[in-house]
């Protein structure tokens, strides 16, 4: 088991994993807190085509998930009022993206392995030139949302008396949102764009079951998450089955047994 | 590309298309009405786990996709209105079903092939037996869909009015699921799980956009249904390109294209009109 430890592409995992979990559940809560599940979801999907077009034209998939994670967050930030309660249309977006996806990977070579790693994550397989972009990434937005916490909140909470105040909630939607897609392309790395919401609800979910404070809130997500990725990562490595089966059956499993409890209290 | 149809693969696969794409346009019909696009995508991810799942204990995949979807359709039937609103619940739960879908995926082949085949359709490998499986079960559903058709177009409209009138509302919600998870079990074949929308939901989306007339609605559906994916299955063939892709992309483009056709030629008639998805 501690020897698994010393080889390079655990490290590289566990340390990666390790910056998605933090930035995915800073994120992830105000995510929860504004009802943007639906976004993180189509986001994700919209990613699938942008990775698979990457993978096509030979760049690193990372840098085709970002560029079409980011348009894909303005989008949303810019018609999403309008598009949020209309399902069809959302459904009918997410299938284009999808089937663009599927076209560009088979233009490639190999295109089934590809695919597969895109949808179901590649955290075991990643290199150290995406642990260092996913390390950088992870900071900036760490830092961003630092920096915008205290407005993002009071924003989330009440926007009109944010407003009233002189936050600038538009502006702040649309950082959200492009936070929202940086760690939604850092997130498929891990777990992959159809398992996405194990990283980015699972473990805020769970967390905010169990408190009302938003800073403590936030704390446990990230070592709930720290723990899903982790020992997924670990099991995955000792019985060769798949790192995104344990963390989702880590990230449902553990939110189950939290509304376990608190039937029982 | 014409020889090509002599095969009797391509034969077997066009049959099954055909059946399949009537019988996902008639049934997409009360899903655009009922609002139950969600549950549609719901029960094709769980699809998933019934298809990968189905390898490891030595079924056929389309009967393993059948066990799933059904049972899962039975659950979402008796719970209804309850799932409003819950969509982290369910985002999770779906998560965990993919998740164990990888899980059967890893144990019983090295192959991910197999994983995108399921993902996104192979109807172009489609097997007799799938054939058969899906001609019986595509006139059970529309010979069932027959017998409910009035009461559930009435419970579909207008639910407390028909249930005030005596509808079994209820049971026809639970019934209506089934014939769903049948449904989405055999568009799995063709277009698979994540692309089931092309199929069931896009067509009648849009003849619902089109005509408020049920009849009309159902009629123009079924040929937009056969449209897509006969094209999308020859176009598949003449470029080796997964046909799936130009289902899905015919799909999508020509409902994008007529909404915003609508928008723009006539703005006070479209604005009046209730999208179909709005509940949700």
């Amino acid at each position: 088991m501690w020897a698994l430890l010393h080889y390079s592409f655990i490290q590289n995992a566990l340390l990666s994993s390790a910056f998605v979990a933090i930035v995915a559940a800073f994120a992830g809560y105000f995510l929860l807190i504004r009802r943007l599940t639906f976004a993180g979801h189509a986001i994700s999907h919209i990613g699938f085509a942008g990775a698979a077009g990457a993978v096509w034209l030979g760049f690193d998939p990372v840098f085709g998930l970002l560029l079409f994670t980011i348009l894909g967050g303005i989008g949303i930030g810019i018609w999403g009022n309008v598009l949020r309660e209309r399902d069809v249309t959302i459904g009918i977006f997410l299938t284009l993206a999808l089937s663009l996806g599927i076209l560009f990977l088979f233009l490639y070579q190999g295109y089934a392995e590809q695919a597969y790693s895109i949808l179901f994550g590649t955290i075991l397989g990643i290199n150290t030139q995406d642990v260092f972009i996913t390390a950088l990434l992870s900071i900036i937005v760490c830092g961003l949302l630092l920096v915008l916490f205290r407005p993002l909140l009071f924003a989330s909470f009440d926007a009109d008396v944010a407003e009233a105040r002189g936050v600038p909630v538009r502006f702040l939607s649309i950082m959200l949102l492009l936070i929202i897609a940086v760690t939604v392309s850092l997130s498929v790395q891990v777990v992959g764009v159809l398992l996405i919401f194990t990283l980015l609800v699972g473990p805020v979910a769970g967390a905010m079951r169990l408190t009302q404070n938003p800073v403590v809130t936030i704390l446990i997500a990230m070592v709930l998450g720290i723990f899903y990725s982790w020992t997924g990562i670990l099991f995955a490595a000792l019985t060769n089955l798949p790192v995104s089966f344990f963390i989702a059956t880590l990230s449902f499993g553990v939110y189950l047994l939290i509304r376990m409890r608190e039937l029982l209290i | 590309m014409i020889a090509l149809l002599h095969h009797q693969f391509i034969q077997y696969a066009f049959l099954a298309g055909t059946i399949i794409a009537i019988m996902c346009a008639i049934v997409g019909y009360f899903v655009v009405l009922r609002s139950q696009a969600f549950a549609a995508e719901s029960l094709s991810c769980v699809g998933f786990t019934g298809a990968t799942g189905a390898a490891v204990i030595g079924i056929s995949s389309l009967a393993g996709t059948f066990l799933f979807t059904l049972f899962v359709a039975v659950v979402m039937g008796l719970l209804g209105k309850k799932m409003k609103g819950r969509d982290i619940e369910i985002g999770l739960v779906l998560a965990f079903a993919l998740g164990l879908g990888v899980l059967f995926l890893k144990l019983y082949t090295r192959n991910a092939a197999e994983a995108v085949g399921i993902l996104f359709g192979s109807i172009l490998s489609v097997t007799t037996y799938d054939v058969y499986v899906s001609a019986i079960t595509g006139i059970a559903v529309l010979i069932t869909l027959g017998i409910l058709f009035r009461p559930l177009l009435f419970a579909s409209f207008d639910a407390d009015v028909a249930e005030a009138r005596g509808v079994p509302v209820t049971f026809l919600g639970v019934a209506f699921m089934i014939l769903l998870g049948i449904t989405i079990a055999e568009a799995i074949l063709v277009v698979g799980v994540l692309l089931v929308f092309a199929l069931i939901v896009a067509p009648a989306a849009i003849s619902q956009h089109l005509t408020n007339r049920p009849t009309t609605s159902i009629v123009l559906s079924v040929i937009l249904g056969l449209l897509f994916t006969w094209g999308g299955m020859l176009l598949g063939l003449a470029f080796h390109v997964p046909v799936s892709f130009f289902i899905a992309a015919f799909a999508s483009v020509t409902y994008l294209v007529t909404v915003s056709v609508l928008h723009y030629i006539k703005p006070h008639i479209y604005h009046s009109f209730e999208h179909p998805g709005k509940e949700l």
